[in-house]
């Protein structure tokens, strides 16, 4: 396994930026490679660490396939939950197109 | 006046549950621009359910446990009409179309829910600086933060706007505001209380709980809500033994533990590392048997938990796509839109916690950080596994130091951070923890201690919890 980048670059958080759907100003993008470097560098510990044999743990419970009572119930009213969006039409969320015309 | 004499008053029609409300209104009136504790008042809402609770008396019926007790919400509890912001501007003027668990059983106990508190946007802080409605504010010190991210519940009790006040904790967001605006603060074992309708933040982590003026009130108010919801999957099924009953048992032979890691370590003030010697000092002269123990990986916590908890949050959070709630900036396209509105709607903290996340998780470096972080978890559990073999519970500082300046931190997030190295491990573990204020430091700022028990252990560390309340000057 590589070791992580000590140091974060413009292009790394632009490219991170872009996966978590975050249209960053200039001045943020210079914000966060510097804070996001020193926020990783401490986190070099933890990276460092010869572990590979220890397994990872995901979630505190042991939980598996948690089920229940398969009851028909009424759910959430939906002129309630569409009066909190921004945008509706026809009982349905509206959004912008999401192809090209045509 | 504490809840549970309150509830004693308001039961027996001593008293209304009106007039209480009145009287707690006039204290929020008195004192609320200053401190700024809620991000909005319900009043119409809380004199609707007061006069519920006294029609019910009127009629002969008990109310429940919490009758008439004024209780304030964190911003992050879904309620149903009522505005539940999460400090942020991407949800301004969302109104939930349901209650949280959480909320439906404090309704069916009697308690009337006074307003929302502020918090750090999306529980994300350690100050509640990083609210888009501004900071909330010490009742000890109007210049020094409350903690946070429950920072506007801990106010709302520390400055006695109501007595119960419930906030969620996934790193110390409540256990730390707690110590620095001097009450209790309880962050429940995980999965005790019922997650349904509290904003997500980070979901193997986040867990409600209460605030109170003392160790007994925090057991009522814990016991009002805490149970199995079918509602949340990740919900204990197993009946929860009362915390209450085990309440003025005393701490004769029980074993506590000072974690050496978290208290006598750089960062750590002088006056918090001997209010802990000091707590320790009374349980041991009221019968416990006090030593010191190593639980030597909760050094890398801190770490860990930076990169478990946005990478949570970052899946948590892309549901704030300027579709289904609140704020929409409009773009060319879907995808243009999403990205407008999540740049317009998050705070800076709220997007370098998501970054952060985003990175952490990505191609490439998933193994080096997400995976090793989780791995470190499970290095925590065994240490405190092991610690508990020896120990019933644990006993270390909850915050570094006492209420900072306003300011002091924002400029620097991983300095904001180390505010909860003492917190953090009980999350990774998935255990419970209390913080008890106890004696003051600089400029006669509180102090809090933390007791820490594992999973299902709240019924020793609500014991041990007031034998220390009980020792104070």
């Amino acid at each position: 396994m590589s070791e992580p980048t000590p140091h974060l670059t413009r292009t790394d958080v632009l490219h991170v930026a872009h996966l978590a759907r975050l249209a960053l100003t200039d001045a943020e993008v210079d914000e966060f490679t510097r804070q996001l470097g020193v926020i990783l560098d401490h986190a070099t510990d933890v990276a460092a660490l010869d572990i590979a044999d220890v397994p990872p743990t995901a979630h505190p419970l042991p939980l598996v396939n948690v089920f229940r009572a398969d009851d028909v119930r009424s759910s959430l009213d939906r002129d309630e939950v569409l009066a909190g969006a921004p945008d509706a039409a026809e009982d349905r969320f509206r959004v912008p197109k999401i192809l090209g015309e045509p | 006046m504490t809840a549970r004499a309150i509830a004693a008053a308001v039961r027996s029609g001593t008293t209304s549950a009106r007039a209480v409300l009145d009287e707690h209104l006039a204290r929020i009136e008195a004192r609320e621009a200053e401190l700024h504790a809620f991000n909005h008042v319900m009043r119409d809402d809380a004199y609707a359910a007061a006069d519920a609770v006294d029609a019910a008396v009127a009629r002969g019926q008990d109310p429940g446990p919490l009758a008439g007790v004024p209780v304030a919400l964190k911003d992050n509890f879904c309620t149903r009409g009522v505005l539940t912001t999460c400090s942020s501007r991407i949800l301004e003027g969302w109104r939930p179309p349901y209650d949280a668990t959480a909320v439906s059983r404090l309704r069916a106990s009697g308690a009337v829910i006074v307003g929302k508190t502020n918090l750090d946007e999306f529980a994300m802080g350690s100050s509640t600086e990083n609210s888009a409605f501004g900071p909330s504010r010490n009742p000890h010190d109007p210049s020094r933060v409350p903690g946070g991210s429950s920072g506007g519940s801990a106010v709302a009790v520390a400055a006695g706007f109501t007595s119960i006040a419930f906030g969620s904790d996934t790193g110390g967001s409540i256990r730390q505001p707690a110590a620095l605006c001097g009450v209790v603060g309880v962050k429940p074992t995980y999965g005790a209380v019922s997650r349904y309708g509290l904003v997500a933040f980070a979901s193997s982590l986040d867990q409600i709980g209460p605030f109170a003026a003392d160790v007994t009130d925090a057991a009522i108010a814990l016991e009002a809500v805490w149970g199995h919801d079918p509602m949340d999957s990740t919900s204990i099924a197993q009946p929860l033994e009362s915390v209450v009953a085990g309440l003025g048992l005393g701490v004769e032979g029980l074993r506590v533990g000072v974690v050496t890691e978290l208290t006598d370590v750089d960062g750590i003030s002088a006056e918090v590392r001997a209010q802990v010697g000091a707590a320790a000092d009374a349980l041991s002269a009221a019968g416990a048997k006090v030593d010191n123990v190593s639980v030597p990986s909760t050094t890398y916590g801190l770490s860990a938990y930076y990169l478990i908890a946005p990478a949570e949050a970052s899946s948590n959070l892309a549901r704030y796509d300027g579709v289904r709630y609140g704020l929409r900036t409009p773009g060319s396209d879907v995808a243009a839109m999403n990205a407008a509105t999540r740049d317009m709607g998050f705070g800076a903290e709220v997007k370098r916690r998501i970054m952060l996340g985003t990175y952490a998780l990505s191609a490439g470096y998933y193994d080096a950080y997400y995976g090793k972080a989780q791995r470190v978890r499970t290095l925590i559990i065994r240490d405190f596994a092991r610690a508990y073999e020896h120990f019933d519970v644990l006993l270390s500082p909850t915050a570094p130091t006492v209420a900072f300046e306003l300011g002091a931190k924002t400029a620097d997030p991983l300095a904001m951070y180390l505010s909860d190295v003492c917190t953090i491990p009980t999350n990774l573990a998935g255990h419970c923890a209390i913080s008890v204020p106890y004696g003051t430091g600089e400029g006669g700022l509180p102090i809090g201690v933390q007791v820490l028990a594992p999973a299902l252990g709240e019924p020793t560390m609500f014991r041990v919890a007031q034998a220390i309340e009980a020792s104070r000057a």
